[in-house]
């Protein structure tokens, strides 16, 4: 009796391990869930809409199947705030249930949700846009991996071609006090201070719409304004600077230049034209898949997407073929905790839509190409137009990592090249 | 710093100042006055600006009226914002008079759904009227040197609206009425007055003026969705600050506020968000009805 007893318990003990494995076995076979969260709210609302259009773009392209298995994409918004952020991928992980989160798109979120990959086990965060130095460079977590480049790198060059080629020796600098514009503020400092360029530091928060009593801190002998601003915070400034009749040559940030500003009408525009940044992309660029990129965006999304596609568009659209392409070769596996699939990614190499290479270091950062860019009125419209190409920059910008660790993490603070009083 | 940089960072606080005092007199008539919890105040704001902006822009495109778009575009945003408020008054919050809880939610529940609104009929694209020619550019100023002209022009406007809102309060027969509504409600309507629809005017004069704002606010500033938490919380502080009812007392909430985030955006930008909210704390806890508001009696 006893042992009928133990063979009936063993038998059910059996039975409900196979029901586990089959469930298992399942869901390997169900579709894959991605999440993906963007800022379909607040100061890059915008943006967030284009990146969800590049994103729709590449899972249409493999009709939302891959590895034999389908996608199923769960989309999420935040609004540019690290809590919202965190509170959305922990609703994606927790309540829907993903495997892979593609997002967020803003630096301090990115940092918020570098943070909390570490914590999770067999899921994934591949970034969105989001472009602050520290999520991959400092404390990288094994489960976060970034396909774009970030604001650091994204300001190779620009530095020197304001202090060489514009001539320029003191800046006024407006940026937004958070993560992303530090990194970028960084990039540019880094080769401006070092060829002896000075700079007046201007920090207003995010969402500022009155500028006016930061223009009237600019010191009277600079000769360029540097605006690492984005979205309504970029045209606020840039049409109070046109109201007071300012007219410094402006160097922009990489997000600077986005289509916010360049669809706007208005007396900014006078000021823009002209205008130079580094980034990751620019509307007119000769590279064959740019212009397949650009051409496939105008046909799918006719006057409902922006002119040509944003910053936002081409990141997520980079990180998201990352991923289609990691699964693709680990053929839709996702079992032991994605193990293979996170291998996939870690070696993945391609082209992105802007024709640079992207691969990914130690830190599963990438690794590309970063633009020198310039605004051309283009037949009436403002559009941003490449003249020079740094290849390959890494997230150290050429540097050892211990010695660019030792330069300090970017802050308001840091780094810091003051005028001589 | 600079005698120059010191006047005009407070000329600069004195501008915002303005546009924060016509937003927020609306409020002070609504809430100080008649004692109307509007949370959609914020919303009364943007349907203002948005529809001026409506109307505006095809007109700016067209080349015969492109000189009145900006006109034409305000009167449009006030009648459309006090519409708005009309209606809110008349179909929903009349009928609350008193009930301060239920108005506070139901007004919430409004801001909400226009806010949604809004996004579904304009989108999400932040926008911004053109200053038109005549106040556009800068001007020259005694040691302050160049300034914009359409900031100074927000002040006069703001001083008008001041000095009217001063003259219908206190020298018009509705100014009479109004005033004697705040006291005793019941009473005045024994004296044969028709309080509904006194209260319906002043809400949507109250109204009006945020769409006036709305319109000026999205000339100075960029206007995007999201606004509206803003203005609504300015108009609070300063009504709060000011004293509820007063419209000197709004003008120096206004002033103080304008000033504070200027100034605290030079001095300490990390922390200037704050300031606002110590002012208020520290007005409340020294003074509970506001700078310039009435004793209970």
């Amino acid at each position: 009796m006893l042992i009928s007893r133990r063979k009936t318990v063993a038998w059910a003990m059996g039975t409900v391990a196979a029901m586990f494995a089959v469930t298992g076995a399942l869901a390997q076979d169900g579709p894959i869930r991605i999440g993906s969260i963007t800022t379909l709210e607040g100061p890059f609302a915008t943006g967030g809409q284009d990146a969800y259009r590049a994103m729709e773009m590449a899972f249409e392209a493999i009709d939302y199947t891959v590895g034999g298995r389908q996608i199923e994409w769960i989309r999420e918004s935040s609004n540019a705030t690290p809590d919202v952020a965190l509170a959305r991928a922990r609703k994606l992980i927790e309540q829907d249930d993903v495997d892979i989160i593609i997002g967020p798109l803003s630096g301090a979120e990115g940092i918020a949700l570098r943070d909390y990959s570490r914590t999770l086990e067999g899921k994934t965060i591949v970034n969105g846009s989001s472009g602050a130095a520290d999520t991959t460079l400092r404390d990288p977590s094994p489960n976060f991996f970034r396909f774009n480049t970030e604001g650091t790198q994204w300001m190779a060059g620009l530095g020197t071609y304001a202090y060489e080629e514009m001539g320029s020796r003191h800046v006024a600098l407006v940026a937004a006090d958070y993560a992303f514009p530090y990194a970028q503020v960084f990039g540019f400092m880094h080769e401006y201070c070092e060829l002896g360029g000075a700079v007046t530091k201007l920090w207003s928060p995010l969402n500022t719409t009155d500028f006016s009593s930061i223009i009237a801190q600019f010191p009277s002998d600079v000769d360029a304004v540097v605006l690492i601003q984005g979205g309504t915070d970029a045209l606020a400034f840039l049409t109070q600077y046109a109201e007071v009749g300012g007219d410094l040559p402006i160097i922009g940030g990489s997000i600077t230049a986005d289509q916010t500003l360049l669809s706007a009408r208005g007396p900014h525009q006078s000021l823009m034209e002209g205008m130079v940044a580094a980034g990751p992309i620019a509307d007119l660029n000769e590279d064959p898949n740019w212009q397949d990129f650009v051409a496939r965006y105008r046909e799918r999304w006719g006057s409902e997407g922006f002119d040509s596609p944003s910053i936002h568009a081409v990141n997520y659209y980079t990180n998201t073929i990352a991923v289609i392409q990691a699964l693709e070769e680990v053929g839709g596996d996702l079992s032991d905790n994605q193990q293979a699939f996170q291998a996939a990614l870690a070696s993945a190499e391609f082209t992105a839509p802007t024709g640079a290479n992207v691969a990914l270091d130690h830190n599963r950062q990438a690794i590309s190409d970063i633009f020198l860019t310039r605004i051309v009125n283009d037949g009436g419209t403002m559009r941003t137009e490449a003249f020079g190409r740094t290849e390959n920059v890494s997230q150290t910008l050429g540097m050892e990592q211990e010695a660019f660790l030792a330069l300090g993490s970017p802050s308001r603070d840091n780094p810091d090249c003051p005028p001589a009083r | 710093m600079s005698l120059q940089f010191i006047l005009t960072v407070t000329l600069n606080g004195l501008t915002l100042a303005a546009l924060y005092f016509i937003v927020a007199s609306g409020f002070s008539l609504i809430f100080g006055l008649m004692r109307t919890v509007n949370m959609a105040h914020g919303s009364l704001y943007m349907v203002g600006a948005y529809v001026g902006f409506a109307v505006y822009d095809p007109l700016y495109a067209s080349d015969v009226w492109a000189s009145h778009a900006w006109l034409i575009g305000v009167v449009a945003g006030i009648l459309a914002a006090a519409l708005v408020g009309l209606l809110m008054q008349v179909v929903l919050l009349g009928w609350m008079q008193g009930q301060e809880l239920r108005q506070a939610l139901v007004t919430i529940g409004l801001s909400i759904i226009i806010a949604d609104q809004l996004l579904f009929l304009f989108g999400g694209n932040p926008f911004r009227f053109f200053t038109p020619e005549l106040l556009f550019g800068p001007t020259e100023l005694p040691v302050i040197g160049r300034y914009p002209i359409f900031r100074l022009f927000q002040v006069v406007l703001a001083i008008a609206v001041g000095i009217g809102l001063w003259l219908l309060l206190n020298k018009t027969k509705l100014g009479i009425v109004v005033r004697a509504g705040v006291d005793d409600r019941q009473m005045l309507a024994a004296c044969g007055v028709n309080v509904p629809l006194v209260a319906a005017t002043v809400f949507a004069l109250g109204a009006a003026l945020a769409g006036l704002g709305g319109v000026i606010g999205a000339t100075a500033q960029p206007m995007a969705l999201g606004v509206d938490a803003r203005f609504l919380l300015m108009s609070l502080v300063v009504v709060i600050v000011g004293g509820m009812g007063s419209i000197g007392g709004t003008a120096l909430g206004a002033l103080l506020i304008g000033l504070a985030e200027q100034w605290g955006q030079v001095l300490f930008p990390t922390y200037s968000v704050i300031l606002t909210f110590v002012i208020m704390a520290t007005v409340l806890a020294v003074w509970p009805q506001g700078l310039l508001g009435r004793k209970p009696t």
